[in-house]
């Protein structure tokens, strides 16, 4: 932008004509129009976004009015009596993203660390390619499966050895249905780890050779030359895809929805069902009958796009931090 | 490289939408010129399949009109109908004067067909169809029966032998009909849950598992041993369920069936007669179905173009009568006479 006015004035001598002709010419080199297509487009999608909050705001004017800050702290969702509130949503879609953050970053940091490092080429190649299906199934068949496979294995193998070894725990107690917090979060985690793979597998591909040589030059290992340089040199990179796979999982609808019990309850036990705002707003908003029950359901979403907001900053705050202090980082 | 070629998605999500959009909006507008006549529609899921049947029946017998319907649920299509998006609306459940009273104009109620709802369980080691009394549902989903072996429960099926298992109960965690139905009948049968719970869509749950949709309460109730839900009859017959049989206010046990469901229903007629939207619920007749119900079809009482007038009408005479018949190759059970007869004299609220 400050090229294009500075330049303005100086080419085209004195009036209106002259301006309108240069800006004509340099409009034909193709540049102008590049930058405005691109800015509208850009200015689109802010604008599409801002809209998209306005809409929320607006259609939740009556919730917002009888609940006020108490929506988002009351565990009460009764379409009966008309009472709502977010505080067992918000609970059932943090508790499930940490779950399966918890179960994802461990798994994908290592999984990429392997392709990107330490795997042969041609192997690292072919299981990259099957790990980026993974992330193309459906998430109503990774739902399926959930139900179907992996709540069985939950109630019947999975959770009674945690529970027999970790039972003191209260995140472990209680009685074990296979549906619940801890099914909703492995699931989500399942969905997560490709994008984790792929994205930190490119990162780490991308830290230049002389980091490697570097280390390697000083008398390091190969496994200390990745673990304590290259991984490192990619942290902000590898934080970034793990923030980009939380933003998925905290959107998550249909395979969550399938497998946690769908119980507006706030409960320690990860054995226990839950429920988060996204597959709340997808059970209820079909047949929401009540004006206030519908304008709840959208209020919801604004705290979803809130939560997501506040964790996206923290996540930036992170990557700063983190550079900082990496002095290995240029 | 990976970033890249996955953007490319959806750039093509949104170009295919957009084409969506413009294709959707020409479809729309091409009702005019050629003579073909367009009705909207929106509404009830469970209604669906009959619906879509007697539309395209209705438009192979009158080619010149085409009525489209959107399958998005009852609370959907109340919304389209109030905002004046669709020419008529479908619900599972009637609505009170409360929500007739944020329309800025007139509806008249038309039921349908009729549906059921059914108990089904997962007590591994009892393959016979089990007795439940209407206080042994109400007292599982209040949490007050705790175990299979719980009097109320075995007193219904003598010469079973229950485990001393906890019950897990699993509802719908979708709002859906099929919840207002079997809620409005436990309110019945259950003073307790009419002032602790009452009846909707969707419930506040004091105990159980949510699964979304039936194949979802079915899904949780097959994965989970000990578990009770809920189904719709049709649901239930054409996914080969077992279900349990529920006692009626006669003191039978019914298992239910296309005939026993219509039967509620016209035990219920005096009572339609004065107002179709009457719950027919635990219905006195000695041979009914207990947990029973109509769904609607919700109609503007004041339709300004007269030619969508004479076809809606058109189209609600001969639901009633030739329409009917398509109900139970399709697992409703059709309206009984006497409904039918109050209904035909009701297509003349629409001016």
């Amino acid at each position: 932008m400050a090229t294009t006015t500075d330049i303005l004035p100086s080419r085209s001598g004195n009036g209106a004509g002259g301006r309108l002709s240069s800006w004509k010419r340099r409009l034909l080199t193709g540049d102008d129009i590049a930058y405005l297509i691109t800015l509208a487009f850009a200015v689109g999608v802010v604008l599409l976004g801002v809209l998209l909050v306005l809409q929320l705001w607006w259609q939740s004017s009556l919730a917002r009015e009888k609940f006020g800050w108490q929506f988002l702290i009351s565990s009460v969702w009764n379409p009966v009596t008309e009472q709502f509130g977010a505080l067992p949503f918000i609970y059932g879609t943090l508790v499930t993203s940490a779950v399966a953050l918890v179960v994802a970053v461990p798994l994908g940091l290592g999984a990429a660390i392997f392709l990107a490092e330490l795997a042969p080429r041609a192997l690292s190649e072919v299981m990259t390619f099957v790990i980026e299906l993974l992330a193309a199934i459906p998430s109503v068949i990774i739902g399926l499966l959930g139900i179907f496979v992996l709540v069985p294995v939950l109630r019947i193998y999975i959770g009674p050895a945690l529970q027999s070894v970790f039972g003191f725990l209260p995140i472990f107690a209680g009685p074990i249905y296979g549906v619940g917090l801890m099914a909703a979060g492995l699931v989500l985690a399942i969905m997560i780890v490709p994008f984790i793979i792929t994205v930190s597998r490119e990162i780490l591909l991308a830290v230049p050779a002389d980091q490697r040589e570097a280390a390697l030059a000083l008398g390091a290992t190969k496994w200390e030359s990745t673990w304590k340089v290259v991984v490192p040199y990619a942290r902000s990179g590898i934080i970034g895809s793990v923030f980009l796979a939380l933003a998925r999982a905290l959107g998550e609808t249909m395979a969550v929805t399938m497998v946690i019990g769908n119980a507006p309850l706030v409960s320690t036990s990860l054995f226990a069902p839950g429920n988060t705002i996204a597959s709340v707003i997808a059970n209820e908003f079909a047949e929401a009958m009540g004006m206030l029950n519908l304008q709840a359901l959208i209020e919801l979403g604004l705290v979803l796009f809130a939560v997501t907001i506040v964790i996206n900053a923290l996540a930036r705050l992170l990557v700063l931090a983190t550079t900082r202090r990496g002095s290995t980082h240029p | 490289m990976n970033i890249r070629t996955r953007g490319t998605i959806p750039v093509l999500a949104v170009t295919l939408a957009l084409l969506g959009l413009l294709t959707g909006c020409s479809q729309q507008k091409s009702g005019g010129p050629s003579g073909v006549l367009t009705l909207n529609s929106a509404g009830s899921t469970l209604a669906y399949p009959i619906y879509s049947k007697w539309f395209s029946e209705y438009h192979n017998i009158h080619p010149n009109v085409e009525i489209n319907y959107a399958s998005i649920g009852s609370g959907g299509g109340i919304q389209q109908l109030r905002s004046g998006t669709v020419d008529f609306g479908a619900s599972d459940m009637p609505l009170n004067d409360k929500l007739l009273g944020t329309f800025s104009f007139k509806i008249v109620q038309f039921a349908t067909v009729l549906g059921a709802v059914v108990p089904i369980y997962n007590v591994p080691g009892i393959k016979t169809d089990l007795h439940f009394t209407p206080q042994a549902l109400a007292g599982i989903y209040l949490g007050n029966i705790k175990k299979w072996n719980d009097p109320a429960i075995t007193r219904a099926n003598p010469g079973i032998s229950f485990p001393d298992k906890d019950i897990v109960p699993v509802h719908r965690s979708d709002g859906s009909g099929t919840t207002f139905v079997w809620t409005d009948f436990l309110s019945k049968v259950s003073p307790e849950w009419k002032a602790k719970i009452g009846s909707d869509t969707s419930v506040s749950w004091p105990v159980g598992l949510g699964g979304k949709g039936s194949e979802g309460v079915t899904g949780v109730v097959e994965q989970t041993p000990y578990a009770f839900g809920y189904v719709e009859l049709i649901y239930a017959i054409q996914n080969h369920l077992a279900y349990g049989l529920v006692q009626n206010p006669a003191g039978k046990f019914i298992k239910a069936s296309l005939d026993n469901v219509t039967l509620a229903a016209q035990s219920a007629a005096k009572d339609l007669a004065k107002d179709i939207r009457v719950s027919i619920t635990n219905a006195p007749g000695p041979d009914a179905y207990p947990i029973s119900t109509f769904t609607y079809l919700l109609i503007p009482a004041r339709i300004n173009d007269s030619s969508k007038r004479a076809t809606i009408k058109d189209f609600l005479h001969w639901m009633l009568t030739d329409g009917q018949n398509d109900a139970e190759k399709l697992s409703y059970s059709p309206l009984p006479q006497q409904v039918v007869d109050i209904e035909l004299k009701q297509i003349q609220e629409i001016h």
